[in-house]
């Protein structure tokens, strides 16, 4: 089976910070992949350079089987692959419609075409069903759980093979955490390849078919979820070693 | 508890006028000034109210109403210029150096010289933008060096002298004696205008109602346009009160009230229609969202302050046509003008908040106030203390303002 996305040997450094050293990952359809690993460990980092963010000094990454240059957002974008950014990377002083079409507005000749928009994003945002009384109030005027859902509807509503969750549930309650939960095996279950970052074991184990720990800008190693318990995975978050009985995961997990 | 629940529904009920608070608050500012000085100077033969005075008044905006709207954009991005004076005064000295017959000029075509003017304030206004998007060198330090440079350039290419007579095809634009449209030609435009605004308010909520989105209340929407239509006639009206000298023919808009009103117009149509105007914001708002939503950051700066620099260039063939000779001073320290009516019509210094038609009714206030004192015979510098303070009550109040929606 091809992968949907694969990195290879990725390095980037940041001054005299080597952010990512030799790190390689990869996701195929349908699957969750957890991506671990303490602050500072180059999570965003690494992701980063998959969305166009940044560029890696050196490394491949392969779409489908085929080698791909990605230098900008929208080159990520063109291969299918969305992202959401820890920091929510929304203009808080716009509304909700036009965070959602930032950068990919519809148009009409050169006039934005606003109801169409706002269609689309009411239709995108129900499908989260998280309560969001009006579309026009500017993001800052809204809850965080709200702003969260409307940088996720940003990143599904453009149907992505490929998404990125960097933190998605950080700023949620428990009952809105439970609708992205929802939302992830929804997803999944269409066939979208997810690179989900988490602090919350719970969630990783709960949702990923494979989990990928870094330390310190370095690939730890890949295990398949249903091998490992929470110790195993602590032990490679925070020792940096591998589990004993682990076997290498470089292939989706086998349906259990 | 009473007083609460009357000014809840009070401001529930503005608000569905789905009208920016702060623009309301300038009207009703402008408003307050309007009648004050009125009343100061009734029966004077120029009373403020008097068609002469509002005629004079319009024109003495239309310098920084043309520029205004720039700025508005330059600012909601996060950057600030400080040498549209500058470049005001080096373009319109260019202009008139083409146009003014030969020895003191070249005595060149003056539609040649406009275009010149205005491709050179875009030039001049690309090249500080460059330095701020792709070298990361601040706006101010650029800016303020563009205004010590071209306010300098102006003496030496003029080599200190002053240039002029202008053209009379050009001298139009300053709205002298043939520069307006003259009755006929105000009426025509007064009615396309009312024409537009019954048309947009139409098909806009017949599109919102046919897609199924949410509009205002039908009596909110005929109080706004309603008001619009009034406050053009009016226009309309008073423009065409006041006569030429000795003579009972009216004059009509001038023409360079006739320009700001264009600029004003695309400027706030660009501003809230398009993905330019839509870029400008995002970029104040988020700069780093604004790059990874795939904006071109650096290209959208130099384009918003190579509009600015074409602003100002435009401002400056106003100001010339308007003077008839250009001397090596015009606009000096009007940076300050465009920047204080940009931040009095509620223009956040901070960026990605501000509306043109905010700063267009800055620009008002600020020559209501100016033609409202001297009218009073106030010296300039209690004109200047004045203006100072309603800058300082803007800024606090538009703070205020923000706060309270966060
Ligand atoms: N834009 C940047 N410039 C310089 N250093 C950075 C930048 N972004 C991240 N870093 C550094 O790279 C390392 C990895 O950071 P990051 O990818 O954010 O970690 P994580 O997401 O795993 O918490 C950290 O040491 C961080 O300080
Ligand atoms: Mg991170």
């Amino acid at each position: 089976m091809t992968p949907l996305v694969e990195m290879r040997n990725i390095s980037l450094r940041f001054g005299g910070n080597q952010a990512l050293d030799n790190v390689s990952v990869n996701l195929y359809p349908g699957e969750v992949v957890g991506l671990l690993g303490h602050n500072g460990a180059g999570k965003s980092t690494l992701i980063k350079v998959l969305s166009g963010a940044y560029r890696a000094d050196s490394g491949q990454i392969w779409v489908n089987g085929q080698e791909v240059q990605i230098r900008t957002p929208q080159d990520a974008q063109a291969q299918g692959i969305e992202t959401i950014y820890q920091t929510l990377a929304l203009a808080d002083n716009l509304d909700a419609v036009a965070n959602v079409f930032l950068g990919r507005e519809k148009v009409r000749g050169v006039r934005l075409d606003e109801d169409i928009m706002e269609l689309e994003a009411r239709k995108t945002l129900d499908r989260l069903r998280v309560k969001i009384p009006s579309l026009r109030l500017p993001v800052a005027q809204m809850s965080g759980g709200q702003r969260q859902t409307v940088a996720i509807g940003r990143a599904i509503y453009f149907k992505a093979r490929c998404l990125i969750m960097d933190e998605p549930t950080a700023a949620l309650g428990p009952e809105e955490t439970q609708k992205v939960h929802q939302l992830i095996k929804a997803l999944k279950a269409e066939g979208v390849g997810i690179f989900l970052i988490s602090h919350d074991l719970h969630d990783v184990f709960d949702l990923a078919d494979r989990i990928t720990v870094m330390k310190n800008g370095r690939l730890v190693g890949t295990v398949y979820t249903q091998d490992v318990t929470h110790d195993d995975v602590l032990g490679m978050i925070i020792g940096g070693v591998m589990p004993k009985n682990a076997r290498p995961a470089d292939q989706p997990a086998p349906r259990a | 508890m009473q007083m609460q629940s009357v000014s809840k529904a009070h401001t529930s009920l503005v608000s569905s006028l789905g009208v920016d608070g702060r623009i309301l608050t300038m009207l009703v500012v402008l408003a307050v000034v309007w009648t004050v000085f009125q009343i100061l100077t009734m029966g004077q033969p120029g009373q403020f109210l008097s068609p002469q005075n509002l005629w004079n008044l319009s024109v003495q905006t239309a310098v920084v109403g043309i520029m205004v709207g720039g700025m508005v954009m330059v600012i909601v991005t996060r950057q600030i210029d400080l040498s549209v004076g500058s470049v005001l005064g080096f373009s319109g000295m260019i202009m008139a150096l083409i146009q003014t017959v030969p020895p003191l000029g070249w005595g060149g075509n003056w539609l040649l010289a406009l275009l010149a003017g205005l491709l050179l304030g875009a030039l001049i206004g690309a090249f500080q933008g460059y330095w701020v998007a792709y070298w990361g060198v601040p706006a101010f330090v650029v800016t303020l060096a563009g205004l010590l440079i071209f306010r300098n350039a102006t003496f030496i290419v003029a080599s200190g002298r002053t240039i002029g007579p202008l053209n009379d095809n050009f001298k139009v634009l300053g709205g002298g004696l043939n520069g307006s449209i003259g009755e006929f030609w105000t009426w025509v435009v007064g009615l396309a205008v009312m024409a537009y605004i019954v048309y947009q308010a139409l098909t806009n909520r017949n599109r919102r109602i046919k897609n199924g989105l949410p509009v205002r209340p039908m009596w909110a929407e005929v109080v706004v346009n309603g008001a619009l239509l009034a406050l053009t006639l009016a226009f309309v009206l008073v423009m065409n009160a006041f006569p030429y000298p000795g003579t009972n023919v009216p004059r009509g808009m001038p023409v360079p009230v006739l320009i700001t009103l264009i600029v004003l117009f695309v400027l706030n149509w660009v501003a809230l229609n398009t993905r330019f105007g839509r870029y400008v914001f995002a970029i104040g708002g988020n700069p780093e969202a604004a790059l990874l939503a795939g904006i071109n950051v650096k290209r959208m700066l130099v384009a918003v302050f190579a509009l600015m620099g074409m602003l100002a260039a435009l401002a400056g063939a106003v100001q010339a046509a308007r003077l008839n000779f250009v001397t090596n001073s015009m606009g000096n320290l009007l940076e300050l003008d465009v920047i204080a009516a940009a931040v009095i019509g509620g223009t956040a210094l901070a960026g990605g908040s501000g509306t043109i038609v905010g700063a267009a009714l800055g620009a008002l206030l600020m020559s209501s106030l100016r033609s409202g004192m001297v009218l009073m015979g106030l010296p300039t510098e209690w004109q200047n203390v004045v203006l100072g303070t309603v800058l300082l009550a803007a800024v606090i109040w538009n703070s205020v303002y923000l706060r309270s929606r966060r």
